[in-house]
């Protein structure tokens, strides 16, 4: 190695370490208050494909929807039950989205890259949020 | 001289392909798809601790076209250029200070390739929402930076002297 022990240099390396250990750790605790601290109820499912919400649905209320592809068919159908969402079925040749499996926090999401189709989990503070973004 | 130089690259090549193969093995690990690990930072790391800067650079365009190649879907390219790009210029920038050590400058890669992702799948997938997996891809870069700069410093010390002389002195 090429490295010289310098008490300098150590101290870069334990300084920059350090930065980053803790963004990581900072990043874990907002991701777990978040979670904390949503509500179960009044989340709501957004479906976007192309970067256009295709739906809204409440998570607590049981409902399947069939995303549309541009012959019509069926891309992907999303499953709503017992609070969870999950992909039941898609065309995509890589099948990630369906292995996801359920998801049921707010923030959560299930991608199908190759349709191009996102189905979310928002609480009220991320509505409120993503109308400022907006 | 030239002769070398090609042999080089192409060692590096020859081991990012692999790599490349390595982690298209496991991407279901991450929740947004597409996403890789940044296992060729590797070639990066030796290209730049073994060549020099300039090869490092051009070492990192070749991978990240390769990656984006080879085992992908249509996202990937983008992808891979965030994440090869960040990675990349990140590594290459702290190696230049000279005040960190192999080990430091791969973890900082690491994390660099998987925050460059992320930022391209929001803009991509139009949602800031894919930004709660920065925590995975965080700690995941991190790991991976780790692991690699441990494996670069060896590959880096084993590799034939009469190979890789050029570059550093
Ligand atoms: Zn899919």
């Amino acid at each position: 190695m090429r490295d010289h022990k310098t008490p300098l240099k150590k101290r870069y390396d334990l300084l920059l370490l350090a930065a980053l250990v803790l963004v990581g750790l900072g990043l874990t605790a907002f991701v777990l208050l978040s979670r904390m601290n949503s509500a179960s109820d009044g989340l709501t499912v957004t479906i976007r494909q192309d970067n256009e919400v295709v739906a809204t649905l409440p998570l607590d209320e049981d409902a399947t929807y069939a995303v549309q592809g541009e012959d019509g068919g069926t891309t992907n159908l999303v499953v709503i039950e017992d609070g969870t969402v999950h992909m039941e079925e898609a065309d995509c040749p890589d099948q990630l989205c369906v292995k996801q499996g359920k998801i049921s926090y707010a923030g959560d999401s299930l991608i199908c890259l190759p349709n191009r189709v996102v189905v979310e989990i928002s609480g009220e503070d991320e509505q409120a949020l993503d109308a400022v973004a907006k | 001289m030239k002769t070398r130089r090609v042999a080089q690259y192409g060692l590096l090549i020859a081991l990012a392909l692999v790599l490349s193969y390595v982690e298209s093995l496991v991407p279901a690990f991450f929740a947004v798809p597409g996403v890789k690990l940044g296992l060729t930072n590797l070639v990066v790391m030796v290209a730049l601790y073994r060549m020099g800067d300039r090869d490092a650079i051009i070492i990192n365009l070749l991978r990240i076209l390769l990656v984006s190649m080879t085992f992908g879907n249509a996202f990937s390219l983008m992808y891979a250029a965030a994440g090869g790009l960040l990675s990349g210029a990140v590594m290459i920038l702290l190696k230049r200070t000279g005040k960190f050590k192999m080990l430091t400058v791969s973890i900082a890669g690491g994390i660099a390739h998987n925050v460059g992702q992320i930022l391209i799948a929001m803009v991509l997938l139009g949602t800031w929402r894919v930004s709660y997996y920065l925590l995975i891809l965080w700690w995941s870069g991190l790991a991976a930076g780790f692991a690699i700069g441990i494996l670069s410093a060896q590959v880096v010390r084993r590799l034939p002297e009469s190979l890789f002389n050029g570059g550093q002195r």
